[in-house]
């Protein structure tokens, strides 16, 4: 029994319906999460994100398989008894208590005493810097309070694992950037085990210390997010996670020969057709580039300039140039380019 | 040429709205305060305006029957409302709490069967169900009343109790149980203080509908069990003084009292 291991899910299934009309939300899912990270599990909605961390939580059961807390089998234990607590997408604050009695609400359920509980409420309020809003009741306070109001009362009771159900979907882009920030503090402060669901993969990126991507159901990739970025091991995680190019081309040993003709040096590309990924910010204009391309069209975003570009064979490309001083790239549509990936930067990639 | 433009029909813009709208605020408040204005009136006589006086208030005060009458209709009307509005909380907690299930409309019908029937039909068919009970037990007393009072007050506390349940986000019941509630814990510190609102507003409903029963308390009770109602109802039979006005006032001045409160703590706060 390994000891490091926070949560285990072992072949976790969760079907709704029965025979051939069952949904299959959750697939047949194995994952483990370590004590002490930041666990990001990223998908589309509808890909059995937030059915795993009910599993979890334990507000489901499995179909089939088990879920395993600190290496114990806690499938048939109701959530109560489960050192696990979660931060709500909707926060489910209790309108009717104050901060203060919100927070405390777990503790008082474990039965500690008011001695324990008065000085962890206190400490729990200081972490979230809310100190001056004890007695408020959720109503009067705004939605990034209540999102750190819901924070605190989860981590009161010092869980094993704080499950957090897109937590950040209901604030601006603002306060959600803070709050990633704040996130990430809190985890490492107190060292608690996090699994957070998301869609936003960027939000998975900048805060995880090892990110978990599904689609239907089924878990694709795990790994530390340069890993899932730089690494992708299908087409979907290669699109999901930021912006990728894909090209098909037929793999010859160390070379991939493209659909234009092309020929693109692709070390340990293995033989047969095989689908490349590249991203836009590893595209290089290069005189000697292996590809050639019309320029369609240049948009402007600030820092970069996206060039969307046109290879022979029709399929369209884009390329993501840091904008210079002036603003303007010196490009114009219509030009014809030579392009270069940059080395080492091809993805080759299992369909799926 | 002027642009013209499509208004949406709006009734407030149709001729003669203010003229309907006035009439029937007439209809509606005139006799209540005619009523009131008569109840100060120093005459014999609920027609004839005789002066200024809280005579009648002081003959009603006095009069014993009214007294016991008055003691009986609260004692009903507490009885039933608490009555009323604990079965009421129970069937709201079984209707709500669950998926949709077979028959829910059926239920939600056989629940609020009293607001449908006739309840000159209820009557009769309490006093026929209840003249055999007293027959085979000889028990004459006032449960019979607050029985029927309860029945009928049922749907009165359901429907505020169940609209309550109905908003309720149930994801804060799951949050308190991930928070080591046990079920019982759940409900006690979650669920019914942020229900408690519904059924202080069921039992006040309950409690007003029953102050008001005339029809089936006129079928339903013994000898000498008269509410403030049916005893209004029996003095009509003889000379009317404005003792009944006096009384009717008092009646109006509570159950406003209580509506107010009703209306106070079934606002939504925010």
């Amino acid at each position: 029994m390994t000891t490091d291991t926070a949560v285990e899910a072992v072949n976790a299934a969760r079907h709704y319906g029965q025979g051939q009309y069952a949904v299959k939300a959750l697939d047949d899912v194995s994952l483990s999460i370590r004590k002490g990270e930041f666990f990001t599990l990223l998908g589309p909605s509808g890909c059995g994100k937030t059915t795993l961390l009910r599993l979890i939580a334990g507000f489901e059961t499995p179909t089939s398989g088990q879920i395993l807390l600190s290496g114990k089998d806690i499938t048939a234990i109701p959530p109560n008894r489960r050192r696990v607590n979660t931060v709500f997408q909707s926060y489910a604050l209790f309108p009717h208590l104050s901060v203060a009695r919100n927070i405390a609400f777990g503790l008082e359920m474990l039965g500690r005493p008011k001695s324990e509980i008065a000085p962890r409420v206190t400490d729990m309020l200081r972490l979230v810097q809310l100190d001056q809003m004890a007695e408020r009741k959720p109503a009067m306070l705004s939605g990034g309070q209540q999102q750190r109001v819901a924070l605190a009362r989860a981590l009161a009771p010092e869980p094993e694992v704080l499950l957090l159900d897109e937590p950040l979907s209901a604030l601006d882009l603002k306060l959600r950037k803070e709050m990633q920030l704040e996130l990430k503090r809190l985890q490492t402060e107190t060292g608690i085990t996090f699994v957070f669901v998301t869609h936003d993969q960027e939000e998975a990126l900048t805060m995880s210390d090892r990110i978990g991507v599904m689609k239907a159901g089924k878990l694709q990739q795990v790994g530390g997010p340069r890993e899932i970025y730089n690494g992708p091991v299908n087409r979907f995680v290669a699109d999901f996670i930021g912006e990728t190019n894909f090209l098909t081309g037929t793999a010859a040993g160390d070379t991939v020969r493209i659909a234009t003709g092309e020929t693109l040096a692709v070390p340990g590309a293995g033989q047969g057709p095989v689908t490349l990924a590249i991203r836009p910010e590893q595209i290089r204009i290069a005189d000697d580039g292996p590809l050639t391309a019309t320029l369609t069209q240049t948009v402007y975003f600030g820092t970069d300039t996206h060039c969307h570009l046109r290879l022979g064979d029709g399929t369209d490309l884009v390329a993501r140039l840091q904008s210079p001083p002036s603003g303007d790239v010196g490009l114009s549509a219509g030009q014809t380019l030579r392009l270069a990936p940059v080395p080492g930067s091809v993805q080759v990639l299992e369909e799926g | 040429m002027s642009e013209r433009r499509a208004k949406p029909f709006s009734i407030t813009a149709m001729p003669g709205f203010a003229t309907i709208a006035i009439l029937a605020f007439v209809l509606l408040y005139v006799p209540i305060i005619t009523m009131v204005i008569y109840s100060f009136n120093a005459s014999n006589s609920v027609a004839l305006w005789g002066g200024f006086s809280f005579r009648w208030y002081a003959i009603a005060w006095e009069n014993d029957t009214v007294q016991e009458a008055t003691v009986r209709s609260l004692v009903i009307a507490v009885s039933a409302a608490l009555i009323a509005s604990t079965l009421a909380t129970l069937a709201a907690l079984g209707t709500t709490r669950r998926k949709k299930f077979k028959g829910q409309t059926f239920v939600y019908v056989m629940i609020n069967q009293p607001l449908m029937v006739p309840e000159i039909v209820t009557a009769v068919a309490l006093l026929i169900f209840f003249a055999a009970i007293k027959k085979a037990t000889g028990y004459t007393g006032l449960a019979y009343l607050i029985l029927a009072h309860s029945a009928f007050c049922v749907p009165f506390a359901y429907l505020p109790i169940r609209a309550r349940l109905e908003g309720m986000d149930l994801t804060l019941e799951r949050a308190a149980a991930d928070l080591y509630a046990t079920p019982f814990q759940t409900f006690r510190r979650i669920t019914l203080p942020l229900m408690a609102p519904g059924i202080a507003a069921g039992a006040m409903l309950s409690f007003v509908i029953s102050l008001d029963d005339v029809i089936i308390t006129e079928f339903v009770k013994s000898a000498g069990q008269d509410t403030l109602p049916t005893y209004m109802l029996g003095q009509l039979r003889r000379a009317v003084t404005p003792e009944v006005n006096a009384i009717s006032t008092a009646l109006l001045g509570l159950t406003v009292l209580l509506l107010t409160a009703f209306f106070l703590l079934t606002r939504k706060r925010g």
